[in-house]
């Protein structure tokens, strides 16, 4: 047990977050503003976010900040460009369905976001903001608030982030997420790991173990409220469930004498694929709730990094059975599978997007690793990074970003998390104090 | 039960029992395999080798703080010509026998530094080479000689491959080298294998030559009842 962790509630946070649309809102006018993500944005569209109104003494506390880490979040993705507030020719001070659009657009502000908070002496919050399209004169969607408390004020600020890049994109947003690594201390030779999250842009990090032990490739169910990982607490790797509410741990049920890793959730939440050595040899394994493990595959190769397809219906895994190690995805039952990797090099890690149109992997070729993606059959192969040492890609929610661990070479080599987008632009790095590794995203938080 | 380690816990808080904390540095004291490699050759291939390399293995060993006993490091400087000689020591090599003449033969620390407690590997590979079956055999004989103690074997792998596959290639490292054991009379109820993959190096140099000696199986003898 871990009693010295102080128990987390970080999905049930004091967060009873409301959205609801403003009584004042203008009927949603889809105007012509967007950004289509697919192909890699080259010129970023300008936005500006005037600081957010203070409705009330305490609200102002807030308002600026959020207005700010709005700002971070949009820009952060490499497809909105911040116009600083010294350029605004005019100013925001009632919020307000309509805007002063030719001010707006004298600075090419294409995309205006405005906003109002207040907070109750009991540490409520209260955020309001609105969308507008400058050069189409209209608002994108409705104006909406949020209900919350104050110490949740940035995944309030998110929220709206999200809610702004949706718009925009047409796409789900994923700045109201966590991300769960292994925070790393020490040489090389004796790094001390233990498990951790944070808020996707590296803030709030929380520990979820003390560093005893080695623990390895954490990963979040498809609910958030639970974590897969590696641990070697009894001296051997064994897997482990994580209560994220409560910090407490379980060993699930594995094949006797066997070393367990790379756990992974079937979309079900419930079902979790591994992978398991028994005399040497490596195979996937399924189990079921309430049931006993199911060997998938049976095969003297080594078979590992198991990952589902959003449907549930099939798993995309890692084996050497060809002589070096490639993608192959079978049916969830196990049986006949299909090679889908044949570029040049080795393949491993893979996770399917949870899209279900691509699959991200590491590849490792000619002295160097990169993360790559590729369609579910194989084809449209594209590595999006290069480095000394790249590994194991996590999606973002939405299927648009992937974050991985970098590693760099030598007796000081230390691992970071870094994230790219799937066309391979926006490579940036988590802002993190200390080495870190084996990232995994949340879903998008409710 | 499979995770009852505790009769043959690897150390405390489930660390690999590699030699990171030795007691003493014995650069190579397998003499039978001094004697092998002065007779093919090989110490002066690496001699040669080396001679090339000299300012990058400066380097290296300036970052690396190396503290290991390195019974194939005689790449290391004033180890290049001498068939004995390690990195890292320190001492008179006179010192040094005089403390191996004095180790107890059926003690664990024996059994690491004369018998030799590790085996290594070609690159993504978990076969057995001659000097690997050599050792094992002194292994074998060592724990046949010395039945009340148990063993882990430790399989581990270079930082070049995925965590993930990384485990598994340790995996069969250490399954080859407890097979081996078993082969040579051992009973497997003594001996038990667990992967560290790439998560405990022993040497941290990012280069063939730190490469070569984290591709290893380490035997770890226990103190423990025969199961």
């Amino acid at each position: 047990m871990t009693p010295f962790i102080t128990p987390l509630r970080m999905f049930a946070v004091a967060l009873a977050l409301a959205l609801t649309s403003l009584a004042t809102a203008v009927t949603a006018q889809n105007g012509p503003l967007r950004i289509d993500i697919t192909e890699g944005v080259i010129e970023p569209l300008p936005f500006a976010v005037p600081d957010f109104i203070a409705e009330n003494p305490a609200g102002a506390e807030y308002a600026a900040q959020l207005s700010r880490l709005i700002a971070a979040d949009l820009a952060g993705t490499g497809l909105f460009r911040e116009i600083p507030s010294d350029a605004f020719i005019t100013q925001v001070s009632t919020f307000s369905p309509s805007a002063d659009y030719p001010s707006w657009k004298a600075i090419n502000a294409q995309a205006l976001i405005t906003g109002a908070v207040s907070a109750s002496p009991d540490g409520r919050l209260t955020v309001k903001f609105r969308v507008f399209d400058v050069f189409s004169e209209a608002q994108m969607g409705e104006g909406l608030q949020l209900e919350g408390t104050t110490n949740a004020w940035r995944r309030m600020g998110h929220k709206v982030a999200d809610a702004v890049y949706s718009r925009i994109t047409g796409e789900g947003g994923y700045f109201d997420s966590r991300v769960v690594y292994v925070a790393e201390t020490g040489p090389k030779n004796e790094r001390k790991k233990r498990l951790a999250v944070m808020d996707y842009d590296g803030a709030n990090v929380q520990y979820l173990t003390d560093s005893a032990s080695i623990v390895l490739a954490p990963r979040f169910s498809p609910t958030g409220d639970r974590i897969l990982y590696t641990s070697y607490e009894t001296g051997f790797p064994q897997i482990y469930q994580l209560d994220v509410g409560n910090v407490s741990r379980v060993a699930i049920p594995v094949p006797a004498d066997s070393m367990t890793f790379a756990p992974r959730y079937a979309p079900d939440g419930q079902t979790v694929v591994f992978s398991a050595s028994q005399g040497g040899n490596t195979d996937i394994y399924r189990l079921r709730p309430g049931g006993s493990p199911e060997q998938l595959t049976n095969s003297p190769s080594i078979e590992t990094a198991p990952s589902y397809s959003p449907d549930g219906n099939r798993i995309v895994f890692e084996s050497d059975r060809s002589g070096s190690p490639q993608l192959y995805i079978m049916p969830a039952n196990g049986g006949e599978s299909t090679r889908i990797s044949f570029g040049a090099g080795r393949y491993g890690t893979p996770v399917w997007s949870p899209r279900g149109d691509l699959v991200a992997f590491t590849k490792q070729n000619q002295g160097r690793f990169h993360i790559g993606v590729m369609r579910t059959d194989g084809s449209e192969e594209r590595l999006l990074t290069s480095s000394f040492l790249d590994e194991g890609p996590t999606w973002a929610p939405n299927g648009r970003v992937i974050m991985f661990m970098r590693e760099s070479s030598g007796a000081g080599g230390e691992s970071s998390l870094y994230s790219v987008d799937i066309s391979g632009r926006n490579l940036k790095k988590v802002p993190l104090e200390g080495a870190a590794s084996d990232p995994a995203w949340s879903p998008l938080l409710k | 039960m499979i995770h009852d380690g505790s009769d043959l816990s690897t150390g405390p808080h489930g660390q690999p029992a590699d030699g990171r904390t030795r007691p003493y540095h014995q650069p190579f004291p397998n003499r039978k395999l001094n004697a092998r490699l002065a007779r093919n050759g090989q110490t002066q291939d690496m001699f040669m080798k080396h001679l090339g390399k000299v300012v990058l293995i400066t380097s290296v060993l300036a970052i690396s703080a190396c503290t290991n006993a390195n019974r194939f490091g005689a790449g290391g400087p004033g180890g290049a010509g001498d068939p004995n000689g390690g990195f890292g020591s320190g001492q008179p090599l006179g010192s040094e026998m005089i403390g191996q003449g004095s180790l107890d033969p059926a003690s664990p620390a024996y059994f690491k530094e004369t018998i030799g407690d590790r085996v290594l590997f070609a690159n993504d590979t978990s076969t057995l080479n001659d000097d690997g079956r050599a050792t094992l055999a002194g292994q074998a004989l060592w724990l046949s000689n010395n039945p009340a103690y148990t063993a882990i074997i430790e399989g581990h792998a270079d930082e070049k491959g995925t965590r993930e596959y990384n485990l598994a290639l340790g995996a069969r490292r250490a399954s080859s080298a407890r097979d081996y054991l078993v082969s040579q009379g051992v009973s497997s109820g003594r001996l038990r294998t667990v992967t560290y993959g790439k998560e405990r190096p022993i040497e941290v140099c990012s280069t063939e030559e730190c490469y070569t000696k984290n591709r290893r199986a380490v035997t770890v003898i226990a103190a423990g009842a025969t199961s």
